[in-house]
């Protein structure tokens, strides 16, 4: 909301700085988010009067003028096609500045000299608007003012202009007197309210027109007046410069005047033509399924069920709250205006106007909803603004269907209360007295709450009037006392921060991606068709549809990031996150929409462009084995769309499926346009959390040396080594401390579709030497076990 | 004899001295000491000598082995310790060459303040609250004040799953959640993520953070509630930082605040970085609306609390200098690793 400090002055006398002015108005709640003076943007521009004009002795289309600029006279060289003698003009002085920081100076032109510059109005900043009477193409033609004259106060341009933040709980304050209220009651000045009213008027609008309310439920008050004889035609300057202030392009007479009410009351009006209307009836009710409706601007609509429709007996006329402004211009044949001054539900209108994708100046304050005992006020002062402009006859009587008069809302006085909730020792005058000046009434231990602020509806809210003017700055900050709390993170939250470290200290970077993806994701995981991971929860109003459901897997965020780097040419990167992902109940085939999904969380590994996939196993190892999950068993995974057919593991530990890790599928990683192997791990955070060893129990340090053997065998190359290993430490005895693969060989001594596999096995006896037979007795059980399970033959 | 054993020694010496590796030291040590050295063989021929002699020439001959001994010990000591010196010579490096660092892991920025507020706030005995993020308009509005086509909802660009599920616009939830579970007194912060339907720029994302904050016991007041922020706000910038509270509309606080820094850049004098105003806003709160409490089964008669909601995007930007928001979700290795 642009507030004009001109305008302000009009209601009540605060003579601050601007500077002090927003920061006090910041401070009691009506934020200012900066202020201009657009005099600022021109300077030593004064009003000349022509005294000659001679031909330029070089140049065609020049011609020399003698400028009486009040304390001499100056000769300024110009080739505006209008210039004549004896005219007052703007006269940029030499050293001027006009808008977007344009210096003008002395300087010769054609061998002439030339002190300054005569403007036109578009060089000022000004608009037709601003100055209907202006040649767009010449210079601009000053109706009054004298010689030497600053031009800025002519145009009011020397007014400050503060830009308000208001919030939605306070419609009455998207206007001047709204804000009038709010600045008197923070500087403790006076509200000067105007009474309005018409002298003169003439016949009778009840014999004119009707108005019947079908739906008071949506449109608790319509107030209509009426306006004979119209003449239509630029309003005046002071009009003018006030709404550009305010931001508004000024228009015509009756239109101005619609838009100046609104910006002064807060209440949007309508204006509009009386000879749109049949019968002499105006109806507000509901829109009938399928109707559709030529609003005033012309176009063919269709609203919503239950839109709430400005009609006539035969037709529907308007968007109540929507349509208006310059959708239903008043044109230069209008005769007679009918001025509506309405109040419709917010949220009826919040519907309707995003239903026909159209927001409005209008639509956007009775969305907050208005007050209805401002409809008449507004009425009374748009028929005094035309009376006063001569831009038409008020026709005698209003129109008013109110059917259900507002009642004042009461609310008890409790000071303690109000004390205790700030913890301010705020004084009971003080309270009284910021609650008057905001309009508040107080009578027998009751607050009477305005009939614009319907935002207060209980003591805590009337806490915040009285707490706000008071200052907030002179609250005393405490702090908590009462019941102590614990507090701290969770196991869960402490599991999750140790997963992190993990990750970390093993040298991976953390990622954080967006949590959607697209439905054409899925064919670039290479999933089938009926993959349960293709059934995600989408978005009703996504912002594209690479982003319209969100994600069933942390693959695709995480081959972004590989893909994103790969193509910066960074030559190899380890990234992991902790993802979340979103997999929703299914019914029949579908996501069921009726629960929210489960949210899950995966902790993603990713590497690529060095190591291979042993260094990506070995790292979930060494997190895993950081965060007290032990066991971690990788069994061959052929089937995973997205991996490698024969590089990707499904893990397991304590036999608990936990995730799966392997080498992105290539035709997968090229789909993201990665020209190298990706290995990537998933891995369950829940599963993790609840297969951890929760307590760290110390194992006491041998005293016994440890007894060192290999054993290599050939076996067939479908033999894994976890299976070799588990039949060996299976076989091996109570005394294997360790079986670990040192070496797999394939070549000229190994037959073809067989390897060798070498373990070093380490034995020890907690309270003993083992004796060299014991060991040799192990070794020979762990080799006739491998013999017999798998075929093994002893490496010679 | 004296003569020769003199003799004997200085040769020995002066072999010694000539050695120059361990090699020739070992072969005048065998010349003189050894079983067919000189030195040895002269005192074989002891025997030849009278009683009275004996003594006095042993002692000679004793003296003589004595300080060829020393003087091998220390040419073989000094031999050593040049070779060692060559060594070192040798062995010598270009300590100006770049260490090799192994590649380090590195926390996300979001996650590096995360975890301080969350560290500050533990230690005023808070507790972190989860919940989701795909959530029922309920929670999200209904039971925070905002009923269908408020146009407080205009303010939050919302992700609608269906009329009644939403991608959480904040996470204001939390408090409702809490509150349904928990009674007074509640202590409680809920970090995580949150959506808007606002296209990527340098200042927007669709996707972004918050932490929530709710205190709801007896005898809670607004003078608590700056208390609490103050202390938070100088933990996280400095015991100089200053605040100031400027009051604000939320639909589930009344009275409702905007919590402002004092510009670091400026002084609050006004400059570019605060654009002209002097302060830079820094999280919403408020307390908790009476009828939020009585929504989730709590007397606003008996209990009163304070909620705030603070952006983590912004801080980490402003922390880092990170002029694009963009960065924080493109997951660059060469940003990622600044951390």
């Amino acid at each position: 909301m642009k507030l004009p400090y001109h305008w302000l002055s009009e209601y009540t006398d605060v003579h601050e700085s601007p500077k002090n002015y927003a920061a006090r108005m910041t401070m009691t709640g009506s934020k200012v988010e900066g202020w201009e003076c657009p005099a600022d943007e021109i300077q030593h521009v004064v009003v000349g009067r022509v005294l000659s004009v001679k031909p330029h002795p070089h140049a065609d289309k020049l011609v020399i003028c003698q400028v009486d600029v009040g304390e001499k006279t100056l000769q300024i060289c110009t080739g505006a096609p209008n210039i004549r003698e004896n005219v007052l003009v703007p006269v940029a002085l030499d050293g001027a500045i006009l808008p977007g920081g344009h210096a003008i100076a002395t300087t010769t032109m054609r061998g002439e000299l030339s002190q300054g510059m005569m403007c036109s109005f578009a060089e000022l900043g000004l608009t037709q608007g601003d100055v209907p009477y202006g040649d767009p193409d010449g210079l601009l033609f000053l109706p009054e003012g004298n010689p030497g004259d600053d031009i800025c106060p002519m145009f009011g341009l020397d007014d400050v202009i503060f830009d308000f933040e208001i919030t939605p709980n306070r419609p009455d304050c998207l206007s001047v007197i709204g804000l009038a209220r709010e600045s008197a009651a923070s500087f403790g000045k006076e509200l000067r309210l105007h009474t309005p009213a018409v002298r003169q008027t003439s016949g009778d609008i009840h014999e004119l027109l009707s108005v019947e309310i079908q739906a008071p439920d949506l449109c608790p008050r319509y107030s209509a007046a009426m306006v004979k004889n119209i003449k239509i035609e630029p309003s005046p300057q002071w009009m003018r410069e006030r709404l550009r202030n305010a931001g508004v392009r000024p228009i015509n007479n009756i239109v101005d005047i619609t838009n100046y009410v609104m910006l002064e009351y807060g209440q949007p009006m309508h204006a509009f033509d009386y000879s749109c209307i049949e019968q002499n009836k105006i109806i507000v009710r509901r829109s009938v399924p399928g109707e559709v409706l030529t609003t005033l601007d012309g176009q063919k609509r269709t609203p919503a069920p239950d839109t709430l429709l400005i009609a006539d007996p035969v037709k529907g006329v308007g968007i109540a709250g929507v349509m208006g402004g310059e959708n239903s211009e008043i044109t230069e044949n209008t005769r007679m205006v009918v001025f509506e001054s309405a109040t419709f539900s917010g949220p009826s209108v919040r519907v309707a106007s995003r239903r026909i994708g159209m927001r409005t100046e209008a639509s956007g304050r009775f969305e907050k909803g208005l007050d209805c005992e401002n409809t008449m006020p507004a009425l009374m002062r748009a028929c005094e603004l035309v009376e006063m402009l001569g831009a038409g006859d008020v026709i005698g009587g209003v129109i008013d269907a109110y059917p259900v008069p507002k009642k004042t809302r009461l609310l008890p006085f409790e000071p303690d209360k109000m004390r205790a909730l700030v913890g301010a020792d705020i004084p009971e005058e003080d309270m009284k007295n910021s609650l008057l000046s905001l309009g508040f009434g107080l009578e027998n231990g009751m607050v009477s709450v305005p009939s614009w602020r319907d935002d207060a509806e209980g003591m805590a809210d009337l806490a915040e009037e009285v707490a706000r003017m008071y200052g907030y700055d002179k609250i005393e900050p405490t702090l908590l006392t009462g019941a102590a709390t614990i507090g701290g993170r969770n196991d869960w939250q402490k599991f999750e921060q140790l997963v992190r470290s993990a990750c970390i200290s093993t040298g991976f970077l953390e990622t954080v991606t967006l949590s959607f993806l697209g439905p054409k994701v899925f064919d670039r995981l290479l999933l089938p068709e009926n993959s349960p991971l293709r059934i995600a929860v989408p978005i009703q109003n996504p912002l594209g549809e690479d982003q319209s459901l969100m994600r069933t897997t942390p693959l695709h965020s995480m081959l972004e990031v590989a893909a994103r780097n790969y193509n910066f040419r960074t030559p190899a990167m380890k990234g992991f996150e902790l993802t979340t992902t979103y997999t929703p109940a299914i019914k029949n085939g579908t996501a069921d929409l009726n629960v929210l999904p489960a949210e899950n969380r995966i902790l993603t590994l990713m590497s690529y462009g060095s190591g291979d996939f042993y260094d990506l196993k070995g790292a979930a190892e060494a997190i895993l084995d950081a965060v007290s999950v032990y066991g971690l068993e990788v069994l061959p995974c052929h089937d995973n769309p997205s991996y490698h057919p024969g590089r990707c593991g499904q893990m397991f530990v304590k036999d608990q499926p936990v995730g799966v890790i392997g080498q992105i599928h290539p035709l997968c990683a090229k789909n993201y346009g990665i020209g190298c192997d990706v290995y990537m791990a998933e891995i369950d955070m829940h599963k993790l959390f609840a297969l951890r060893d929760a307590e760290k129990m110390y194992h006491p340090l041998p005293k016994y040396p440890a007894v060192s053997r290999d054993l290599a065998v050939i076996v067939r190359e479908s033999v894994t080594v976890l299976e070799l290993e588990k039949t060996i430490s299976a076989a091996a005895g109570e005394h294997l401390e360790s079986v670990a693969l040192f070496d797999i060989y394939r070549g000229s001594q190994v037959p073809a579709g067989q390897k060798s596999a070498a373990f070093s096995l380490s034995f020890r006896c907690f309270d003993r030497t083992l004796t060299d037979s014991e060991v040799d007795d192990a070794m020979s059980r762990a080799l006739a076990a491998l013999e017999k399970e798998y075929g093994a033959v002893l490496r010679a | 004899m004296k003569l020769r054993l003199k003799q004997i020694l200085e040769s020995a010496l002066s072999d010694i001295r000539n050695a120059s590796s361990k090699e020739a030291l070992e072969s005048a040590r065998v010349r003189y000491l050894g079983k067919k050295g000189e030195l040895t063989s002269i005192l074989r021929g002891m025997g030849s000598l009278s009683a009275e002699e004996r003594p006095a020439m042993g002692q000679i001959a004793n003296e003589v082995r004595a300080a060829i001994e020393k003087a091998l010990e220390e040419a073989a000591a000094a031999i050593e310790r040049h070779a060692f010196d060559a060594r070192m010579e040798r062995e010598t490096i270009d300590v100006t060459v770049p260490g090799k660092k192994p590649a380090p892991g590195k926390k996300h920025p979001l996650n590096i303040v995360l975890d301080e507020l969350c560290d500050i706030f533990t230690g005023m005995g808070f507790s972190i609250a989860e919940g989701p993020e795909v959530e029922l308009d309920y929670y999200n509005f209904e039971a925070l004040n905002i009923p269908k086509n408020h146009p407080a909802r205009d303010t939050q660009d919302t992700f609608y799953i269906n009329d009644n599920i939403v991608l959480r616009t904040q996470t204001s939830p939390m408090q409702i959640r809490t509150m349904e579970k928990q009674k007074p007194p509640i202590r409680i912060i809920a970090p995580g993520r949150v959506f808007r339907s606002d296209a990527v720029d340098a200042n927007h994302s669709p996707v972004f953070h918050q932490i929530e904050g709710l205190v709801v016991d007896k005898g809670v007041t607004m003078g608590d509630l700056k208390g609490t922020l103050e202390i938070f706000a100088k933990k996280l910038y400095g015991e100089d930082t200053r605040v100031r509270f400027r009051p604000h509309h939320f639909p589930f606080t009344e009275p409702s605040a905007e919590m402002d820094m004092m510009c670091f850049k400026c002084q609050g004098e006004g400059c570019r970085l605060c654009k002209g105003e002097g302060w830079i806003e820094i999280l919403g709160c408020g307390m908790v609306h009476p009828r939020v409490l009585k929504t989730c089964g709590i007397d606003p008669d008996v209990y009163s609390g304070f909620a705030f909601g603070i952006g983590l995007e912004r801080i980490v930007m402003r922390r880092y200098k990170i002029d694009d928001m963009r960065l924080l979700f493109e997951n660059d290795a060469r940003f990622l690793s600044q951390f």
